[in-house]
């Protein structure tokens, strides 16, 4: 087996040098993602201008999935509206779950970007790893400026 | 192999390479460099045929029938409790309780002893070295006694502060319950040095033996416990065995803690009257091929001799340890004095999932996590480790192949 099957270059260099890793000063939604098998947590920030998301950061420790999914998924999410972004997020966990499906319309770039992701297929234990900051990030978006806490396990 | 083999040991005798010939696990699977012994081990031929064997040819409910078929199975089931009685040096055949594993022989002491004979207040001392198997049961039943948890820490080395342990022990200590052998970070316990003070004080004393009777002789008697808890899957037999040893006198004093068949003298609808030990505690049918496997297993282990099994694994860890530690960039986890069997550590910038997962795809099983011991991660400042635990079957180029994986994982993920 590659072990570069699962750790395609974009990954590891998200993994070394997330992008958008920091706190955002007044962000209108934030929740907690943990997942308590691995440890890893995850803060998601972020800040809507109506419905579509001004900017989005993040925040924590875990491992080079994890945190490569996440940095990739702030890129992608920024300047996306609220409809788009759930799109995504519903694509996004068919492909990494083996669940084949064509790309949201119009978002097929957006897809594409994603997929280095997807090698987490074959390896259910590491799908929670892929997952973590976009459950985050929806949890923001239900529970608001208050935070809340999702847990994968 | 060091060069030189330790007093009582002939050089060469213990032969891992001709040892993994015993398991077909490596033949089916080429190339497998298997360090997760610690979670479970794997099967010698031996244990898989003798299961196999005896649902071909003696197979049928024990204690019950009066046809020859029932007793031959109730024959075997019961030499499997004497087999187990000889592997611990236990006094007496009826202080063996079959279980499904040590984790339930741990809350069948909780449930039984710990309700009946803990009052508020009592308390009941371990250590930040614990599986959580030696934790939550506590925490299960304090809620139903009113008992006080304590938890005796670590020191600066990651062994047992025997001291401070020592002045943790009250009027109120109950029963210490310690693991012999920490299995997250494989720091031995001086469980000998435990027995005496905890009895001083007027305690009982449980030990989980879990990784340490795979490795080493265990003497329950020269140990000075009062319970001695293991799981069979551990010790290289089945799945869904374990073994609660304690003394019979407690045994006899304590209340069954699960109802229903072969744990019964008499029913009816007013009352019921319960076996004597081990009886009173295996309620319905047990786990009777998983008895008989273990039983194998223990033979096996045996016929190798504990003491070479000790030997080799000592020898085996120090290798370990030393060439892990050589490793630039990479870190043991602390495991006090005496480090035996488990070699937990990590590697600066790789998370211990991303290097498990690198090292599987180099062929190298090890385990990644928190191993069930949380509070003991949490006192060492590390959310997970990655830990490598050795068996019968590993020899120094198990090491070597988990060395040059880590020196692979270190070079992906520096770029």
């Amino acid at each position: 087996m590659d072990p570069r099957e699962l750790y395609q270059d974009i990954i590891l260099d998200h993994g070394r040098h997330p992008r958008n890793f920091h706190a955002l000063a007044h962000p209108s939604h934030f929740a907690h993602g943990h997942n308590p098998l691995c440890g890893d947590r995850v803060t998601v920030y972020v800040e809507l201008d109506g419905d579509r998301i001004k900017d989005v950061s993040f925040e924590g420790r875990g491992c080079a999935i994890s945190t490569a999914s996440a940095s990739l998924m702030t890129e992608i999410l920024k300047g996306k509206t609220l409809a788009e972004a759930e799109a995504l997020f519903k694509g996004f966990h068919a492909a990494v779950t083996g669940d084949e499906q064509p790309p949201p319309a119009g978002l097929e770039d957006e897809m594409e970007r994603l997929a280095p992701l997807t090698g987490v297929k074959s390896y259910p234990a590491r799908v929670k790893c892929a997952t973590l900051a976009w459950h985050a990030f929806e949890a923001a978006l239900r529970t608001g400026a208050v935070g809340a806490t999702v847990k994968t396990e | 192999m060091s060069v030189v083999a330790p007093l009582g040991r002939p050089a060469g005798t213990f032969d891992p390479r001709r040892i993994k010939r015993d398991f077909p696990v490596f033949a089916n699977n080429p190339g497998l460099v298997f360090l997760d012994t610690a979670a479970s081990a794997q099967k010698p031929a031996a244990v898989i045929d003798e299961v196999s064997e005896f649902y071909r040819n003696d197979y049928a409910n024990v204690h019950r029938g009066v046809y020859r078929l029932s007793a031959r199975s109730s024959e075997r089931f019961e030499a499997a409790r004497e087999t187990v009685r000889r592997f611990l040096n236990a006094p007496d055949t009826r202080e063996i309780v079959f279980v499904r594993n040590a984790t339930e022989g741990i809350n069948l002491v909780a449930y039984s002893w710990g309700q009946t004979f803990l009052k508020p207040g009592d308390e009941v001392l371990v250590t930040e070295l614990e599986h959580h198997a030696n934790i939550v049961p506590w925490q299960l039943i304090r809620e139903r006694t009113g008992l006080k948890l304590v938890a005796a820490p670590i020191d600066a080395t990651g062994g047992l502060d025997l001291a401070t342990f020592e002045r943790l022990l009250g009027p109120r200590t109950r029963l210490v319950a310690v693991t012999q052998l920490a299995n997250a970070t494989g720091a031995m316990v001086p469980v000998e040095a435990i027995a005496r003070m905890a009895h001083a004080h007027g305690a009982k004393l449980l030990i989980d033996g879990c990784q340490a009777a795979p490795r080493m002789p265990v003497d329950v008697q020269a140990l000075g416990c009062d319970f001695y808890v293991f799981s069979g899957h551990k010790t290289y037999g089945p799945t869904g065995i374990g073994v609660l040893w304690a003394k019979y006198d407690l045994l006899e004093a304590m209340p069954p803690w699960q109802g229903g068949g072969d744990m019964i003298l008499n029913v009816t609808f007013e009352k019921s009257t319960f076996q004597d030990p081990p009886h009173r505690f295996e309620a319905g049918t047990p786990d009777i091929s998983g008895a008989i496997g273990l039983a194998r297993a223990l033979d096996y282990i045996d016929a190798l001799g504990r003491d070479a099994i000790a030997a080799h694994e000592a020898d085996l860890t120090g290798y370990g340890a030393d060439r892990i530690a050589r490793l630039p960039g990479v870190r043991l986890v602390p495991a006090g004095q005496r480090r035996f069997g488990i070699l937990s550590f990590h590697v600066d910038g790789i998370h211990p999932h991303d290097l498990a997962q690198v090292l599987d795809q180099h062929g190298v099983a090890v385990r990644a996590g928190h191993h069930c011991a949380q509070p003991l991660l949490d006192k060492l400042d590390l959310p997970a480790t990655t830990r490598a635990s050795l068996g019968i079957y590993n020899d120094e180029s198990d090491i070597d192949a988990l060395c040059a994986a880590i020196t692979a994982a270190q070079k992906m993920f520096a770029g």
